[in-house]
């Protein structure tokens, strides 16, 4: 028997060997694309910033290793910095929850709508998505200048005396950014909501529950799964995000996405730039895992 | 509530109540009055309104015309949180989220008992349903008739006027049910309450009932105890769908007091008829196939007849008998297999006489 016939036989017979060979390359490619890369990002923030280029990658090998160090992470200690990652973190929550009161309604509707119009529905919801981002970011510019429709529109109807400024604010951010998020968080509510079984709402009922107590007693905690995926799927992107921001939130407006941008592209500083980009993954695990535990996701899903 | 003319209250009536969902007409002027303290079914094939009937009571939905009316109390437009019922649902529809405690206190709740209340009244429903000491499982840790016994429990703890059950043992195997089937009715004899019970299992509702509506597309056709309703069968349909009848299409050819003769396929077969069958017509002779006599000799009586056995199945405990007794009449006969070779004699192609009484056999019209 030949050496590859013995492997195809031995590959027959045993069902670990299977496993592995079916998840290599996976593997394989997390490896080169997701580790390796992460590996050059942690060893970068420890470097220094080369006189004449974005590295100072020493003499030898031996010389850039000796030289690594925590000081891009200690400058990163500076109020600026903070409140930079501070307002992040409280804009990526903001857009988070918006997209949750926002969405759910939404995911509700859907999830209840006559099947018969369920796809349609979802196929209208996802339809922007076809276009560009940076297109619909644009349309955006456009529809929220000083001189654009929402502002004549509604200085027109004498809501407002003059216009709004709008753009170039927190504010303009935060609407572009629950715009682009909200599919991610409608989807998996949508999901969730869609496998509640309506004879649960109907026994709610018979056990005297008012409509409201059926949705925070029922509805609710069985969407909770749905609840949790969102906010993750929202909240992350979310935080790290600089092309919304760079457009449409002005200087006023930086977040840590943009820091790091302009630490790599502008200031050419690119152990600085990796160094943010480490908190801000660190932070977002942070955040993520301390949110997964608080509401028990995990538990929803082992019932 | 109202008394009946033979002095019962009614707990649960439907008052010429009609329910179409779009097109189709799910219930068609359906009038039914349930008795306080009674096991009531309502039987049918799929779609015949039964499980509707349930679920108007219940609230879960509205009647397109007539009225529901709940202990003397006409429901109108009340949603299912504000009646006096509670459900068994065929699903179970507990809350997977909640422990059984959780689940079982839910509608006292609701209710706002008080907390020590809802504990000694949790710990009491827990008991009477046999399942106490898994108060912290939750619902997916428990097997099928434990999962029932949760829902039977969520509902009685909250000592409803009436018990609305949806085929509650459906998905149940069949050992379990049986014993689950008496075990229902000892509960309901215990607590002296209403039950009112959807099922499409006749066998289920003869065991159980006290009585028995049986429904056919939107219609009650017959209402009465499981025997009258085995007994007498209003009419074919009924006959058809509670246990197994031979059907004998012929016509009327007289009448003598309460028996009518109907000529079927040159035999003459005298049967019971009511004041409404006429003298002559269109007929059907319908006889239990349990109730018919089968031997080699000839036996006295207005309904012998001699024929030829076509087919012969043993059936553990009993044998059935396929008789040809004319080219168009056959009768299925069933027969006890009391002793081991007792009907040896008899097979395939051998000729016997066939006898019922008058009594056995009704005249029924279409």
């Amino acid at each position: 028997m030949t050496i590859l016939g013995r492997a195809a036989r031995r590959l027959r017979e045993s069902s670990s060997l299977q496993g592995t060979v079916l998840v290599l390359p996976g593997l394989l490619w997390m490896v080169l694309f997701l580790i390796v890369p992460l590996l050059l990002i942690v060893v970068l923030s420890l470097a220094w910033r080369g006189e004449y280029g974005p590295v100072d990658w020493g003499a030898n090998v031996r010389q850039f290793f000796s030289r690594l160090s925590l000081d891009n992470y200690v400058r990163l200690i500076d109020p600026l910095y903070m409140g930079v990652l501070i307002t992040s973190l409280r804009m990526a929550a903001l857009t988070t929850v918006i997209c949750l009161i926002v969405g759910y309604p939404v995911a509700y509707f859907l999830a209840r709508s006559a099947s018969r119009f369920r796809n349609l529905l979802l196929f209208l919801l996802l339809i922007p998505f076809w276009t560009n981002f940076l297109i619909r970011i644009y349309a955006w510019m456009l529809l929220l200048r000083t001189e654009g429709l929402v502002n004549r529109s509604l200085v027109a109807i004498g809501l407002i005396p003059e216009p709004l400024q709008i753009m170039y604010t927190p504010t303009a951010v935060m609407i572009a950014m629950v715009y682009e998020f909200l599919p991610f968080m409608i989807l998996p509510l949508f999901t969730s909501l869609e496998k509640l079984d309506s004879a649960l709402l109907e026994a709610a009922s018979d056990l005297y529950a008012r409509p409201g107590r059926t949705f925070l007693r029922v509805t609710l905690p069985l969407s909770l799964p749905g609840v949790i995926a969102g906010t993750i799927l929202v909240f992350i992107p979310t935080m790290g995000m600089f092309v919304v921001p760079d457009l449409m939130g002005g200087a006023r407006t930086a977040l840590v996405g943009n820091l790091v941008q302009r630490q790599f592209l502008a200031a050419r500083d690119w152990p600085f730039g990796a160094a943010a980009s480490m908190v801000l993954m660190a932070l977002t695990l942070l955040a993520t895992l301390l949110y997964t535990r608080v509401s028990g996701f995990g538990e929803e899903l082992v019932v | 509530m109202q008394a009946d003319p033979d002095g019962a209250s009614h707990i649960v009536e439907l008052r010429d109540v009609s329910k179409q969902f779009g097109e189709t007409l799910a219930l068609d002027h359906v009038t039914l009055k349930i008795r306080d303290g009674e096991f009531f079914s309502m039987l049918g094939p799929s779609g015949c309104g039964k499980t509707t009937s349930l679920r108007l009571m219940a609230g879960f939905e509205l009647p397109t015309d007539g009225e529901v009316v709940i202990a003397g109390e006409a429901q109108g437009t009340r949603p299912a949180f504000q009646r006096p019922v509670n459900t068994v649902f065929q699903s179970y529809a507990l809350f997977p989220h909640m422990t059984v405690y959780q689940n079982t206190a839910f509608g006292l709740e609701m209710q706002h008992v008080q907390k020590d209340e809802i504990r000694q009244r949790v710990t009491q429903a827990l008991e009477l349903v046999q399942l106490p000491g898994k108060e912290n499982r939750k619902p997916k840790q428990l097997s099928g008739g434990q999962q029932q016994r949760v829902a039977l429990a969520r509902a009685l703890v909250n000592r409803p006027k009436v018990l609305l059950l949806d085929e509650p043992l459906g998905a149940l195997d069949l050992k379990l049910r049986k014993a689950m089937q008496l075990e229902l009715k000892a509960l309901q004899d215990r607590l002296g309450l209403t039950f009112v019970y959807v099922t499409h299992d006749q066998e289920e509702a003869l065991t159980m009932s006290d009585r028995i509506a049986v429904m056919n597309l939107g219609h009650v056709l017959q209402v009465g105890s499981p025997a009258e309703i085995y007994e007498n069968p209003a009419n074919r349909f009924v006959a058809d769908f509670i246990g197994e009848t031979n059907f004998l299409v012929g016509q009327i050819r007289g009448r003598e007091g309460a028996t009518a003769r109907v000529e079927v396929d040159g035999l003459g077969m005298w049967a019971r008829a009511s004041g409404e069958v006429p003298s002559s017509g269109a007929a059907t002779v319908a006889v239990r196939p349990e109730k018919i006599g089968l031997g080699r000799e000839k036996k006295e009586g207005r309904n012998a007849f001699e024929g030829t056995v076509e087919l012969v199945t043993y059936v553990g405990k009993d044998s059935d008998y396929r008789v040809r007794l004319s080219p168009q009449a056959v009768v299925r006969i069933r027969v006890q297999n009391q002793a081991a070779g007792a009907w040896t004699g008899i097979d395939v192609g051998d000729r016997v006489w066939v006898t019922w009484s008058e009594e056995a056999a009704r005249v029924l019209l279409d």
